[in-house]
């Protein structure tokens, strides 16, 4: 493979503690993604696909629970193996940031959405620059009265606007990979559309990798460039995403496209209606 | 705010109604003879006996005692202390402030100290300093306040000499200024650690746990992802959120520590509002074991009330639902 791959993940095992014993959520996977590609990574519930998410940015729960081997070098550098000053460090510069599925739960509900965002941006600057370029990013996000959300909490945005805070936040430190697990599953469908388009924007414009972790065919389809399938803390194949719905090379994946094109039909009621 | 402040305040009245007409019941059910009780220990003389009866109503059924109790209240009057022979409220509001003091440095000392214990167990968690704090924090909380006080009394006032024994202030002072400040310190510092190792203990098995739910809530991921270093992430999404449910409880353990730390106050001769009540039931000094329920009891629904408004400024979901 060639320099431009941004992301290069190696054997990837993680174990996670559960109530009996210790459980391998993600069991020796390999993963690339290149500068500027579109990932999607797909699989059941529970099949360990937002753990491995997690990992490859060091987002796992916590290291007492959890329990990483194998390599994850991003740009080079082993990020399974950095200390977390060096992690940190990094995580402030232009390297990679993540956007979760319940964006609620992942923003602090006792401040405001301003202050959010801005003690994510990089470097130190003035009070002016920093509200400035909070305001800018909100609205790079998508939300149009940046000065206003700014000002809000939380509970007083709606799931979209709430999902496009995180976005900004996550836009903050100018990544060039996007890591979003099951971004738009928590939102109505018109929203989910507008955050979709929001980042698919975002990919070219700033030609920012994304590394997107969904159970939503559609969504893939839409957006990637190319798709692992997992199932069980394994990678099952990967294709680019004509390939695998033409022909998907494994049964699972298959039978998974199968259900998702019967969920997207319409229903017999419909039809009787038309 | 002020319209929550004042409707609150406005639901606390039949709450304290709710509580004379249990306390004022109860009394009456007790086993005893008032007007012995006034006398002390002699014979009553039967006339001497009427007279008294008739004088304080103690003959008149007991809904009109209460009204006059009541109309009395509206007065701002407590009833009168046979034992020391002064207003009830007056009594109250000698032993109040000294009660305020003691609870006062206990919390002061106390809150501080379980928080920063309860904070380092939560951020160790399982490991050895964690299983060390937590462990003592489990043995300060389960060792009696008055058995603990007496250990002290034992090392520090009499081994080594450094505190008085009890009480609040010496028989006679001269001290004036700072030197008068030092001696009360003297007085309050064992009653009020003793106190405040009860308090901290309790907070740190409070804290710790809070701390641990937050930071197992998915903002601490968001805030790891910026690249926010461990001190600013506790600073500024921890603190805030893990103090809610320690605000509740030490403001209702504040409104009930204004009845007194009993057994500290017997341990230390601390004359609080707790030992009040103690010799006001002791002596059958019925009005002022009705007039110190009710302060306690106003202690605590106001204490509630200063909790609420806390959580509207710490907690902006709150504020909102108002």
């Amino acid at each position: 493979m060639s320099a431009a791959l941004l992301l290069d993940v190696r054997n990837l095992v993680v174990h996670l503690r559960a109530e009996n014993g210790v459980v391998r959520a993600v069991d020796g996977v390999d993963l690339t993604v290149a500068s500027g590609e579109c990932v999607g990574i797909v699989g059941e519930s529970g099949c360990g696909k937002s753990t491995l998410a997690r990992a490859v940015v060091r987002l796992l729960p916590n290291v007492e629970y959890a329990q990483l081997s194998g390599e994850i070098r991003f740009g080079g550098i082993d990020i399974a193996a950095l200390s977390p000053a060096a992690l940190r460090r990094l995580r402030r510069s232009s390297s990679f940031s993540m956007i979760f599925q319940d964006p609620l739960g992942y923003l602090n509900p006792t401040r405001r959405i301003g202050p959010q965002v801005g003690e994510a941006l990089s470097d130190t600057r003035s009070r002016t620059e920093t509200r400035n370029r909070v305001h800018a990013l909100l609205r790079e996000a998508g939300l149009t009265e940046p000065a206003t959300i700014a000002r809000r909490y939380p509970h007083e945005l709606s799931g979209g606007m709430r999902q496009r805070a995180l976005i900004a936040i996550a836009l903050a430190s100018s990544p060039r990979l996007l890591v979003a697990d099951e971004p738009t599953s928590a939102l109505d469908a018109t929203v989910q559309l507008q955050v979709l388009a929001t980042l698919r924007r975002l990919h070219q414009e700033r030609g920012m990798a994304l590394l997107i972790v969904t159970h939503d065919l559609g969504l893939v389809a839409e957006l990637c460039d190319r798709v692992y399938v997992m199932q069980a803390g394994r990678m099952l194949e990967c294709a680019d995403v004509f390939t695998l719905f033409d022909t998907p090379a494994h049964p699972y994946t298959a039978r998974l496209i199968e259900l998702s094109a019967r969920r997207h039909r319409p229903t017999p009621q419909h039809e009787a209606a038309e | 705010m002020a319209r929550f402040v004042v409707l609150r305040l406005l639901q606390a009245i039949p709450m304290m109604v709710v509580v004379v007409l249990l306390v004022f019941t109860m009394l009456q059910l007790t086993p005893g003879d008032p007007v012995q009780a006034i006398v002390g220990q002699f014979p009553v003389p039967p006339d001497f006996r009427a007279a008294i009866e008739q004088h304080y109503h103690l003959n008149d059924p007991l809904w009109m005692r209460l009204m006059q109790y009541f109309l009395n209240l509206l007065h701002g009057d407590l009833g009168y202390s046979f034992q020391s022979q002064q207003p009830v409220i007056e009594l109250i509001l000698q032993r109040a402030p000294r009660t305020l003091l003691l609870a006062g440095a206990a919390f002061v000392i106390g809150v501080p100290i379980g928080i920063g214990i309860g904070l380092l167990c939560a951020t160790t968690r399982n490991r050895h300093v964690d299983r060390f704090w937590t462990t003592t924090a489990l043995v300060g909380y389960a060792v009696p306040g008055f058995w603990l006080g007496q250990l002290l009394v034992i090392l520090f006032a009499m081994r080594l000499g450094w505190f008085p024994t009890q009480g609040m202030a010496p028989l006679i002072s001269r001290a004036h200024g700072a030197g008068w400040l030092l001696e009360r310190v003297r007085y309050l510092a064992l009653p009020a650690i003793t106190y405040a190792v009860y308090e901290a203990t309790r907070v740190a098995r409070l804290m710790r746990a809070s701390v641990a739910d937050t930071l197992g809530q998915g903002f601490i991921v968001t805030a790891r992802a910026k690249g926010l270093s461990r001190a600013k992430i506790i600073r500024r999404h921890v603190l805030r959120n893990s103090s809610l449910p320690v605000v509740t409880v030490m403001g209702y353990a504040f409104g009930v520590a204004m009845g007194g730390a009993v057994l500290i106050e017997t341990v230390f001769s601390w004359p609080g509002i707790g030992l009040l009540l103690i010799e006001a039931i002791r002596v059958r000094d019925n009005q002022t074991v009705v007039g110190v329920v009710l302060f306690i009891s106003l202690a605590v629904i106001l204490m509630n009330l200063l909790v609420d408004m806390l959580y509207g400024l710490l907690d902006p979901r709150i504020r909102a639902a108002r």
